[in-house]
């Protein structure tokens, strides 16, 4: 092995360069390219139909896009172009490097099995087999994201919103990935909850030193997590840069009007 | 600590404005020919009235603002880098060792309790959490914020308390300089005293200052020197 670990900082672990998705004749996102660091967090936003969800599907290869490359360093450091890998090791990255957390828990949850197989199983997939260390994993992790220990039996149909998406991180997060996609995570929830989640996020990336691409139409999400942003407009990038500074100092006309159009409570 | 003066900051030629796509494209000029220096040990104040452009620089030196034209050189270490053109990480690695910034607004985090707010900056450093939270308990003592209120969250804290975990939250850790945004307005004079030791305190570690103190006692104790920037007005 002459993996130079100190160094791996330096290095891209997402490189996404002119990646295009066109339905028919419609563009859905056009020639975007960003590079994405190891513990970044990266916000994509825009509102309803400007191609944010489109993006983070063809970069978690659950679209294929049109044209142009994402290539993903592996944990040998090889940077692998994601469309030009077998089915197999696709769903082996999937399972093992990074994590998907959806809007709606039900999709990425198993809703009739425990919550504690929930996160179990994950496990299972990259071959954990003695059962008492995965329920005590489990438990364990149920316990980071809040959830009662006496709940780890109940299947996720009894829990609320908030419950159901903080048990869907735990699933995601329980294996260690390295990249984690995430799709609106707070939509849906009410204030309070919101509040919760974010603050559990907040403070599990920074410890996991996670990298994360996150898609929120809420520029207060974007703010409280990420490091970089980047504004999509008609399926285009139109704006990029540290979040403070795209949102304190917007450039571009429709990026003026998203963060003018804030409602302070 | 050398004796010899050293530039940390140094701002050339630094140009900024506005335009307002919302108001068909209206042009804002806010400075432009900015030029100064700040050494080691040095508290640089920026002098004018409101809407001068003093808040505006100190953004674009912590790059919370762009700037249209000019260049602003960091000392980092052995390195100098330019925050004008600097990337986004290189950016985030600076605001974690290099530049702090106090601002008279806290942006309170939902749920975080005031201790962690200020003993963030520290354990990002990589002070380990027992050393840091002691450290951001003695210094909110200092900054008189009964103990109490340590571990709420400073939501529905009053304008001063919230201002002085802010402060308490810029001061903690050693960044070697140090932007300072109305550190003491609607703060009473105990508080205000404190702040000025602090001020002092980063003097003698060498840490280089830029303030905005409206404040002319505070202003008159802590500057070392004071910028008029009604010179670098855009000429509108």
């Amino acid at each position: 092995m002459s993996l130079d670990i100190q160094s791996s900082e330096d290095f891209p672990l997402l490189q996404v360069s002119n990646t295009t998705k066109l339905y028919g004749g419609r563009i859905g996102c056009k020639d975007v390219s960003f590079d994405l660091y190891p513990g970044e967090v990266l916000a994509i936003v825009g509102e309803s139909g400007s191609g944010k969800t489109t993006l983070l599907n063809c970069l978690a290869t659950r679209l294929t896009p049109t044209s142009g490359s994402v290539n993903y360093r592996n944990r040998m450091g090889q940077m692998r172009n994601l469309y030009e890998m077998s089915e197999a090791e696709r769903r082996m990255l999937m399972r093992t490097d990074w994590g998907f957390v959806h809007q709606h828990p039900a999709d990425g949850l198993r809703m009739t099995v425990s919550a504690g197989a929930n996160v179990g199983e994950r496990l299972m997939a990259v071959g954990a087999r003695h059962y008492g260390n995965i329920r005590d994993t489990a438990t364990d992790w149920l316990g980071r994201v809040e959830i009662a220990e006496d709940r780890i039996d109940d299947d996720p149909r009894a829990f609320s919103g908030g419950m159901r998406q903080r048990l869907q991180i735990a699933r995601n997060l329980v294996t260690a990935p390295r990249l984690v996609f995430m799709d609106e995570p707070t939509g849906g929830l009410d204030v309070s909850v919101q509040a919760r989640l974010l603050d559990l996020l907040r403070g599990l990336v920074a410890d996991l030193g996670l990298s994360v691409i996150i898609v929120t139409h809420d520029l207060a999400v974007a703010r409280l997590l990420s490091h970089r942003i980047l504004v999509m407009r008609h399926g285009h990038v139109i704006e990029s840069g540290l979040t403070d500074q795209v949102l304190d100092d917007p450039q571009e006309s429709y990026t003026q009007l998203l963060v003018s159009s804030i409602l302070q409570p | 600590m050398t004796n010899t003066p050293k530039t940390k900051v140094l701002v050339s030629d630094l140009a900024k404005s506005f335009k307002m796509h919302l108001r068909d494209g209206l042009e804002i000029p806010v400075v432009s020919g900015v030029n100064f220096s700040v050494s080691a040990g040095e508290c640089v104040v920026l002098g004018g009235p409101s809407g001068s452009g003093k808040s505006s620089i100190l953004k674009m030196i912590y790059a919370n603002y762009r700037c249209q034209k000019g260049q602003i050189l960091i000392t980092d270490g052995d390195e100098i880098v330019n925050v004008a053109d600097a990337t986004p990480r290189r950016i985030i690695r600076l605001r974690e060792t290099t530049i702090g910034y106090v601002s008279q607004f806290l942006r309170a985090i939902p749920r975080v309790p005031a201790l962690t707010l200020v003993a963030e900056p520290l354990m990002a450093q990589g002070v380990a959490e027992d050393e840091a939270f002691e450290r951001a308990g003695n210094l909110l003592s200092r900054l008189n914020v009964p103990e109490r209120l340590w571990q709420l969250p400073p939501a529905t804290f009053s304008g001063g308390e919230q201002q002085r975990v802010n402060i308490a939250r810029g001061f903690i850790a050693h960044y070697p300089i140090l932007l300072l945004d109305e550190p003491t307005a609607s703060l009473d004079a105990a508080n205000r005293a404190v702040v000025v030791e602090l001020v002092e305190e980063k003097k003698t570690q060498g840490v280089a200052m830029v303030g905005i103190l409206h404040d002319h006692d505070v202003r008159d104790a802590i500057a070392d020197r004071i910028i008029d920037v009604t010179s670098f007005a855009s000429a509108a």
